[in-house]
């Protein structure tokens, strides 16, 4: 018996191993024109990065990338057809051409990076692997987890992290690997694991969907570098270009102090970093085939990277990560994105 | 002159067209050339496809280090194994779960099945309702019921349940006491098999003799006492060279002992349960195919009611049962693929869940899986049409 996961990736397969040859190479910016929207493959569901809010819309960090995509390329950053994927369905679903952009807190790997035909074309997020134990196991470090049974999502770089950060400390795990992160936290409630380990960020969106959230703390060791970022089929360099700068734009707005709320004003900035991202002085866009805007539209429809950080994950949100190293550069954060120039 | 159509000289043989037997070895040879030739054209596009879009390919990929732990493994494993280790780690949980799951099956279905027919009002409405409840609620459903609904009401570690202190059993699993064997004990299976050839042979010589003289031996109680009292009776005389690893609670968990995962228990009782109710069905079928009037007959001829059951109506009505028993037991070990969703390390789990996704070599890892359960299930209907064929009626 198949279950949904199964079919998708046979269905994907199966357009790899049937689709001509000459469709490889297509021009992922004119599909998305005459489409008049953009395709692009989110979670099944992690709030704060991907997830549909009480009306259904999604809502997110990784949801904006799509969104500033769509405002770029179409002028409308509602221009988007979300689809869900798995961790496991998702390399497929982008190699063959099922969506356009994965924005999926994805880790950027070597292997991912060189051997998928896939690119990485930026980071969102800079994030690390935690643990979430049940609080009344007195536990408060990493190292005193020896011979814990772990709950973990199946296909995620977590689960070679944790392989490796208990075999490096010589201690013994019992893995227990879930299908999606819903089953995952089904089986930490279920006290079926000690601990529950993903990338911290996660963490705390899980830790908020339990039903005594109070009955569980994150620990404070972090045992991986997960930088997660959108992806991008090899082979169009076009449509990279178009996504990675997208980031960037969000990234340089909020550098330069531009909201969604005082874009308008900028308008007539006299500041030429602002002029020329904001279109005013050359056109930037052209060479990816873009309006003068595009970098306007991204910003007064969703917004700066900071905005998008405190709406969906951070202080503004139930989720209450703080920057840390996700602040841009001029604070002392990681986040920094080339000129505009 | 007219020609009749068949006034050809005799001995002539007709034009290769007209001969209809060759004309059907032609049509199939093209069919074949057209299958083959599709073939490699979708291989030979796969490929060229996935080239251009720099994906790799190929098997190399199995004699890399996998790098994630597996819970349940019956061969040694480690994160530092292969690819191709979870391969066969994957295989073998899944066949684990797939055989016990047949014999379990096997054994609740046969009962059941006769308790339908039972002339016990109770005990045949009792058979009625569970078939008609286990085969009619989805198999997902099941299984995510024993997991969750079952399984997890257990208690947690440090509250299991205990019996005599050397078997526990908690949410986390069943714990059971392994035996260690010490130098010695390598008698004792010597034995056990040396007393199971003994008694096939007593079974065939009984029944050469009751064949022969009419009369006959007990011959099952003794070769059951044999089989049994034999290997026990070395290993008194050998000052039983066993000593138990009793599982005992360090840390979180039970250490030592051996284990037996909520998701292995949860998966096997879902689809035996299930299928055993698909079974039941069969066996009722098979034994009302049988005619009242071989039973009558069998009566007539004074056998006792346990003969006639045993030489009369179970061997035929197993020529009814066997061919359906195939396709159930196929569906249960195509079902044990549900396994992925509550976490049990079969081979979609572990090997096109985790090693697919580490790997990205979606087509490769697909296709090693369908080829698996494809092989699996050729096999398992082999062996049934084997046997089939051997229960079959004699024609003489």
């Amino acid at each position: 018996m198949l279950n949904k996961k199964h079919l998708v990736l046979l269905a994907s397969a199966g357009a790899i191993t049937l689709a001509g040859v000459a469709t490889a190479q297509a021009d992922t910016l004119e599909d998305t024109r005459s489409r008049g929207a953009v395709q692009c493959g989110v979670s099944d569901g992690l709030p704060g990065f991907s997830a549909p809010d009480d009306s259904g819309e999604w809502q997110g960090l990784d949801v904006d990338v799509c969104r500033a995509v769509a405002a770029a390329v179409l002028g409308d950053a509602d221009a988007v057809n979300y689809i869900s994927l798995n961790a496991v369905e998702r390399f497929t679903a982008l190699q063959s051409g099922e969506v356009d952009v994965l924005s999926r807190n994805t880790t950027w790997t070597t292997v991912r990076d060189t051997t998928l035909g896939l690119n990485f074309t930026g980071v969102t997020f800079y994030d690390g692997q935690g643990f979430l134990v049940s609080s009344d196991l007195g536990v408060s470090s990493a190292d005193e987890l020896d011979g814990a049974a772990i709950c973990i999502q199946s296909g995620t770089t977590t689960e070679l992290n944790l392989a490796d950060y208990f075999r490096a400390n010589g201690m013994e795990f019992d893995p227990i690997v879930f299908d999606t992160s819903d089953q995952t936290v089904g089986g930490f409630q279920a006290g079926r694991c000690d601990v529950l380990t993903s990338d911290t960020s996660q963490l705390a969106a899980l830790r908020i969907q339990l039903d005594d959230p109070d009955s569980a703390i994150i620990l404070p060791d972090v045992i991986s570098k997960e930088p997660l970022g959108p992806v991008v089929r090899q082979g169009d360099d076009l449509w990279f270009n178009i996504v990675k700068w997208s980031l960037f734009a969000m990234l340089n707005a909020e550098e330069y102090g531009i909201t969604s709320e005082n874009v308008d004003d900028m308008l007539s900035s006299e500041n030429p970093d602002v002029a020329r991202l904001l279109g005013q002085d050359g056109n930037y866009g052209e060479a990816m085939q873009l309006e003068a805007d595009w970098a306007y539209n991204i910003i007064s429809q969703v917004g700066n990277y900071g905005e998008s950080f405190e709406r969906n994950v951070g202080m503004g949100s139930p989720l209450e990560i703080e920057r840390g190293v996700n602040a841009l550069w001029t604070q002392g954060g990681v986040q920094y994105a080339p000129p505009i120039r | 002159m007219s020609v009749r159509p068949n006034a050809r000289p005799v001995g002539q043989k007709p034009p290769f067209w007209r001969d209809r037997a060759k004309r059907a070895l032609i049509f199939q040879f093209i069919l074949i050339a057209a299958v083959a030739v599709f073939l490699v054209y979708i291989v030979g596009n796969t490929q060229d496809n996935l080239a251009a879009r720099g994906i790799t390919t190929g098997f190399g990929f199995l004699s890399n280090t996998a790098g994630f732990g597996i819970v349940q493994s019956l061969i040694d494993y480690s994160s530092q194994s292969t690819y191709g280790r979870t391969f066969l780690v994957g295989l073998l949980n899944t066949l684990l779960v797939g055989s016990l799951g047949v014999v379990a099956a096997t054994i609740i279905g046969f009962i059941v099945g006769i308790a339908r027919l039972s002339p016990n009002w109770l005990l045949a409405r009792l058979a009625t309702a569970y078939i008609e409840t286990f085969r009619n609620i989805p198999l997902l459903l099941q299984i995510f019921f024993w997991y969750y609904a079952v399984l997890r009401t257990l208690p947690s570690a440090r509250d299991s349940l205990t019996f005599g202190e050397i078997i526990f059993l908690n949410v986390r699993g069943l714990y059971l006491p392994e035996p260690l064997f010490e130098s010695g004990f390598g008698l004792i299976p010597v034995t056990f098999i040396l007393a199971i050839v003994a008694s096939i042979a007593l079974i065939i010589w009984n029944k050469r003799r009751q064949e022969a003289t009419g009369q006959r031996l007990p011959a099952y109680w003794i070769s059951f006492a044999l089989i049994f009292g034999l290997p026990l009776l070395v290993m008194f005389a050998t000052g039983v060279p066993i000593t138990w690893d009793v599982p005992e609670l360090r840390g979180f968990n039970f250490r030592g002992g051996f284990t037996v995962i909520p998701e292995f228990l949860a998966l096997w009782l879902a689809l035996s349960i299930y299928t055993a109710a698909f079974i039941a069905e069969i066996v009722r079928s098979g034994i009302q195919a049988i005619s009242h009037g071989q039973t009558e007959a069998a009566q007539a001829l004074s056998l006792p009611r346990s003969l006639v059951l045993r030489l009369v109506v179970i061997p035929q009505a197993l020529r009814v049962i066997i061919p359906p028993l195939t396709s159930q037991y196929l569906n249960l070990i195509k079902n044990s693929s549900l396994a992925t969703a509550i976490g049990y390390p079969d081979l979609v789990s572990v090997f096109a869940g985790t090693t697919l996704n580490q790997t990205g070599q979606a087509i490769e890892v697909i296709a090693m899986t369908m080829a698996v359960y494809l092989t699996i299930s050729l096999l398992v209907s082999m062996f049934m049409n084997w046997f089939n064929a051997r229960v079959a009626l004699v024609e003489r």
